[in-house]
């Protein structure tokens, strides 16, 4: 019974004596594959070459600097509130007399550590930081021996001074 | 110097070439299968990689041994070594280049110019099964025995065929087994492959059933036996069959180019020797052998990447009813028309 008008009917046809003989088709299956060995390479050679990433790539979180080099974060617990790997702990500190040029807010964070084997890179925390303080990069997480040297304190997440991360490509109209 | 001397160091050399150009084919495989597939391969030890046989070697050494205590001793150690034996051996009777002379005597480059080299490869190339047959077997592994049954099958399958494609070629020799005489009777353009090429082709198909290279690869099929007959080998036992494969690639290959393509002949070979001086006409000779090994090795590695591995009846099937008749119907062809219209 036939139920639609696209059936095909298959047919197998008999190889003729030049098929059977099958040596037609090894040499151009050898020409198909000398043609690859001039081919472009699809391999980068990753250490010395890095590829580009799209825009909108999340990588490692940088916590950002204002323009005076004082630290955006205010320890709100927001950005571990709303991660969902549960990745993100800090401990917050008042901020004291003279130390105006290093904190921004009254508020800081004192201890700020991001598992990077727990983070999914979803990138919620940088939503919902009011502050414009943390940002997921373009940066590498590189490799490490153990789980311990992954959770990442603020000694490598906060930006330094004299070398500051670039996330207009995250942020347009962040300057810094 | 005397020819004893000569023959001696001849066979140190020849050796430390095999060894040298099947650590360098582990490399080179890699590399042409990577070239194949649109990648790089090996680029880290050295310049393009070139130390990675290097580090490869070391690794090997370095491996923990491991002699399963299921397994038979002393056959698990002689079947590498049986198997690296056979393989060394072959390169005896194969002649690399035109006589060189030393002090007005003339040295052959070849270590033994027996009357029956190529009968003498032969019987060698299938004492070689034995290192696999005993390594699959002392292996007391399942995986390791079906693979070492699938090779000695699929060995004296095709030999029969190899053997019977090699008897037209001596048909055109009158009958001299020496591999010297037939690369002689090769001079110039005159090559074998061009008034045999229905025997060369069956040969080539037999020489990489022999040295168990993809599509014939069927005694170490790794997605279905796990390696096959080296399964349960490890350490500097494992690298030997490893390299004993690279080795009789290199080997089939000199055979293949003294057998079908003249050898160490080059057109013009004649004239060049009238105008330079003997010596260096042999050392071109002995460049234009390795120029056409290394690409029969190229063309072994080629092949593996374009052809996915046979099924097991199916490789039975081509070499009794196919390369069997073709090759016994050559030797009947060419041997009516030597008998009939001569040379």
């Amino acid at each position: 019974m036939q139920l639609t008008n696209r059936s095909k009917v298959v047919t197998k046809p008999e190889m003729t004596f030049v098929e059977r003989l099958y040596l037609p088709a090894i040499v151009s299956g050898l020409a198909i594959t000398i043609k690859h060995l001039f081919k472009k390479k699809a391999t980068l050679r990753y250490p010395e070459v890095t590829r580009e990433f799209a825009p909108v790539y999340r990588g490692m979180h940088v916590l950002k600097r204002d323009e005076a080099g004082r630290e955006n974060c205010t320890a709100c617990g927001l950005c571990a509130v709303s991660c969902p790997a549960e990745a993100i702990t800090m401990d917050a500190a008042e901020r004291q007399k003279g130390e105006e040029h290093l904190y921004r807010e009254e508020k800081y964070a004192a201890k700020y550590e991001i598992n990077m084997l727990r983070c999914i890179y979803c990138g919620l925390c940088e939503e919902a930081c009011p502050k414009d303080a943390i940002y997921l990069t373009d940066r590498l997480v590189p490799s490490e021996f153990t789980r311990g040297e992954f959770v990442y304190g603020k000694d490598i997440l906060v930006e330094k001074i004299d070398d500051r991360v670039d996330i207009s490509k995250r942020k347009k109209s962040y300057t810094i | 110097m005397s020819v004893v001397l000569f023959k001696a160091i001849l066979i140190v050399i020849i050796f430390l070439i095999s060894l040298t150009v099947a650590a360098y084919s582990t490399y080179a495989e890699r590399k042409i299968a990577a070239f194949l597939q649109d990648r790089i391969g090996p680029d880290r030890a050295g310049p393009f990689g070139l130390l990675q046989p290097v580090a490869d070697g070391v690794k090997m050494f370095l491996k923990e041994e491991i002699i399963p205590t299921v397994s038979d001793k002393l056959l698990f150690i002689a079947g590498p070594s049986i198997f690296m034996l056979t393989a060394l051996m072959t390169s005896a009777v194969i002649p690399w280049g035109k006589p060189l002379e030393i002090g007005g005597k003339l040295y052959a480059l070849q270590v033994a110019d027996i009357n029956i080299g190529i009968l003498y490869v032969l019987g060698v190339v299938s004492l070689g099964v034995y290192g696999i047959m005993i390594g699959g077997w002392a292996s007391n592994n399942k995986y390791a025995l079906l693979g070492a049954i699938r090779a000695s099958s699929q060995m004296i399958s095709y030999e029969l065929a190899m053997g019977m494609s090699v008897i037209s070629i001596l048909l055109m020799t009158d009958g001299s087994l020496s591999l010297n005489a037939i690369v002689d009777s090769q001079k110039g353009m005159n090559w074998n492959v061009f008034y045999q090429p229905v025997a060369f082709i069956v040969f080539l198909v037999c020489a990489f059933a022999e040295t168990n290279r993809t599509p014939f690869d069927l005694p170490e099929s790794e997605s279905e036996l796990i390696g096959g007959f080296n399964t349960e080998y490890s350490s500097m036992k494992l690298g030997l069959y490893l390299f004993g494969e690279y080795i009789n690639m290199f080997i089939s290959s000199a055979i293949i180019a003294c057998l079908f393509f003249g050898g160490y002949n080059f057109p013009g070979i004649d004239y060049l020797g009238t105008i330079l001086p003997g010596n260096i006409v042999s050392i071109i000779s002995v460049g234009v052998l390795f120029g056409k090994i290394f690409f029969f090795i190229f063309f072994f590695m080629w092949v593996r990447w374009t052809i996915p591995r046979f099924r097991y009846d199916q490789l039975m099937r081509l070499g009794w009813q196919v390369l069997m008749p073709i090759a016994i119907i050559n030797v009947l062809v060419t041997g009516a028309i030597l008998t009939f219209f001569g040379n």
